[in-house]
């Protein structure tokens, strides 16, 4: 299995991720290996097995609803790079 | 041309958990920005997410009560997009195996119809932050926006239904059923106002009769039933319009302005499946055994169908009035606790119809936030039921009440003056004394052969009569009288 430029750059855009022109070619090298091994796994014969969600062989635990959490703003927000009455401030976001 | 118009919803229910889904933060409303926010609703490196297990009660009970299959065994997957109130750059959701599978809601329509709705499923996700896109700058004066994530990581069922519906009053008449049943099992506070159910609707266009669906539209977070109602028309209205100019309809989402009943395309939806789902590592696939599924379905309360059916029955309400006051729990509850004191339920039930939500409406008020209790409208109805006041007291009773000028409704009646004269001697002088000082019209009533207009002439008669007995004379009384005095 081959993959694009095209798909490339359309990841990176998706991941957020700047990929320079060179690594690109490097990536479709790299990333068409990867996917090769997904077609060798994808040729096995999984007819009659369940899809795994997890490698684990195990269920989660759930949790009883309490609260145990306190407020730590003031800590969080000491590593922030800005904020204001309370809030994270980010560029401005335009929909 | 005629068209066919296919709709489906999809339906955010905030769950009424006090914690989070993921986390052991407090979910309260209205706190300050920011103090509602962990580690873990912060995406702290490190940090690992642990479900609320009333969550998942919650969401069964919903399953339950919309006559679903319940997922034994779910998984949740991340959802990849990028936006500062999701701090993980992924929405924790599901999509393979969502916990509640298909299922179904009857509606009851106008003029007694029913019609049911399919449910494709309904799955458990988190909530976002909220963007404040007030009027924030950083030092170079660059706009910026301003996020609080106490809201990040709140318990949602979304809830998606089949295509099922084909004109507006059918998605509204659904979404109140929603909201009744999911206020009924207590698992939501329905309060729209504050974004506790939010709507989306799907609509396409398709030429009548025709087997092919059209391309839809997405119309985002509608957080009133009247703004549904307002944005079908106007989306359908723009559909139709694209359409019968021989344009195409772009797959896109769109943004509905309820002040302006104006819409805009939000962002066309060619990136839609570029989400990249994946299962959560993070989290082991839950399971749910048939006991906890048992206690759900123990737990479940009165659900408004049946609900409505015992409001009919043991009230003896038609099945309009039985609908709407049954619907709603909280409406329900100051119903019942009304008709404990006012024991005529038709009276009540035109009561709570009439004044009642009108005043909460003109003031944008819930049930809940009604200055009077069910009781003191329950003790109003006793008093118009028994003749005391006349419906014109009873409103004047129902301010004082409401405007908490007084609590006791037979305090308001003696204090205002308001006791009918119900004693027929009294009343028939009065008459007497009227229809004599009004010779000309006892005459021409006289002389009248139409009984409608007849009845009509009647109330030239009360205006006097109401006048001489100072408001105070019961008018259905009086009535008996003149049509006695002026012979029929």
């Amino acid at each position: 299995m081959t993959i694009s430029r095209k798909d490339i750059e359309k990841v990176a855009v998706l991941a957020r991720i700047r990929v320079d022109e060179e690594q690109v070619s490097a990536l479709e090298k790299d990333l068409g290996n990867i996917l090769d091994l997904v077609d060798q796994l994808a040729a096995a014969d999984t007819a009659n097995v369940e899809p795994l969600a997890h490698p684990l062989d195990a269920v989660q635990r759930l949790r009883a609803d309490e609260v145990t959490e306190s407020n730590q703003r003031e800590a969080f927000q000491a590593i922030a790079p800005a904020t204001e009455n309370g809030l994270y401030l980010v560029p401005r976001v335009i929909e | 041309m005629q068209w066919d118009i296919v709709i489906g919803l999809e339906i955010h229910v905030q769950l009424a958990t006090k914690t989070k889904i993921f986390s052991g933060s407090s979910t309260a409303y209205g706190a300050e920005p920011n103090t509602q926010a962990s580690a873990v609703d912060l995406a702290m490196p490190g940090t690992l997410p642990v479900p609320n297990e009333q969550a998942f009660r919650y969401a069964v009970m919903f399953g339950l009560a919309v006559n679903a299959d319940i997922e034994r065994r779910s998984v949740f997957e991340r959802k990849n997009y990028f936006y500062p109130d999701l701090p993980k750059g992924y929405q924790t959701t599901q999509l393979e195996r969502p916990i509640v599978g298909p299922g179904y809601v009857d509606l009851d329509l106008a003029g007694g119809k029913t019609k049911r709705v399919r449910i494709h499923h309904a799955h458990l996700e988190e909530d976002a932050g909220k963007s404040l896109h007030d009027t924030f700058y950083d030092e170079l004066g660059h706009g910026m926006t301003g996020i609080d994530l106490n809201r990040a990581g709140t318990p949602l069922i979304e809830v998606v239904t089949e295509p099922d519906m084909t004109n507006a009053e059918e998605a509204v008449a659904f979404a109140k059923k929603l909201h009744g049943i999911v206020t009924s099992l207590g698992i939501c506070d329905g309060d729209m106002s504050q974004g506790s159910m939010r709507f989306d609707v799907n609509i396409s266009l398709k030429p009548k009769g025709s087997d092919t669906l059209g391309t839809r539209t997405e119309t985002k977070n509608l957080n009133s039933f009247r703004f549904m109602e307002q944005a079908i028309a106007h989306e359908v209205e723009r559909q139709m319009d694209i359409l019968e100019d021989g344009g195409t309809i772009v797959q896109e989402t769109r943004l509905y302005n309820g002040d302006r009943d104006e819409s805009r395309s939000m962002r066309t939806k060619e990136e839609a499946n570029d989400y990249r789902y994946f299962p959560c590592p993070d989290l082991l696939p839950v399971e749910i055994d048939e006991s906890f599924i048992e206690e759900a379905r123990n737990s479940l309360p009165e659900l408004p169908d049946a609900r409505k059916a015992r409001f009919m029955e043991h009230y003896g309400l038609n099945d309009y009035d039985a609908g709407l006051l049954a619907g709603d729990s909280k409406l329900a509850a100051f119903f019942e606790e009304a008709v404990s004191h006012g024991k005529d339920a038709k009276l009540t039930s035109n009561w709570i119809q009439g004044e009642f939500s009108a005043r909460l409406n003109a003031e944008e008020k819930s049930v809940a936030e009604s200055p009077i209790t069910g009781a003191q409208l329950g003790d109003l109805v006793v008093r118009i039921a028994d003749n005391t006041i006349s419906s014109a007291g009873a409103k004047k009773v129902f301010e004082a009440l409401w405007s908490g000028e007084n609590d006791n409704v037979d305090a308001i009646i003696d204090a205002k003056g308001l006791k009918q004269v119900s004693d027929t001697g009294a009343l028939e002088s009065m008459v007497d004394e009227v229809l004599a000082g009004m010779p000309d019209q006892v005459a021409q009533y006289q002389n009248e052969e139409d009984p409608k207009k007849r009845k009509k002439m009647l109330g030239g008669f009360m205006g006097p009569l109401m006048k001489a007995s100072k408001g105070q004379g019961n008018p259905k009384l009086f009535n008996e009288i003149l049509v006695k005095k002026l012979g029929g």
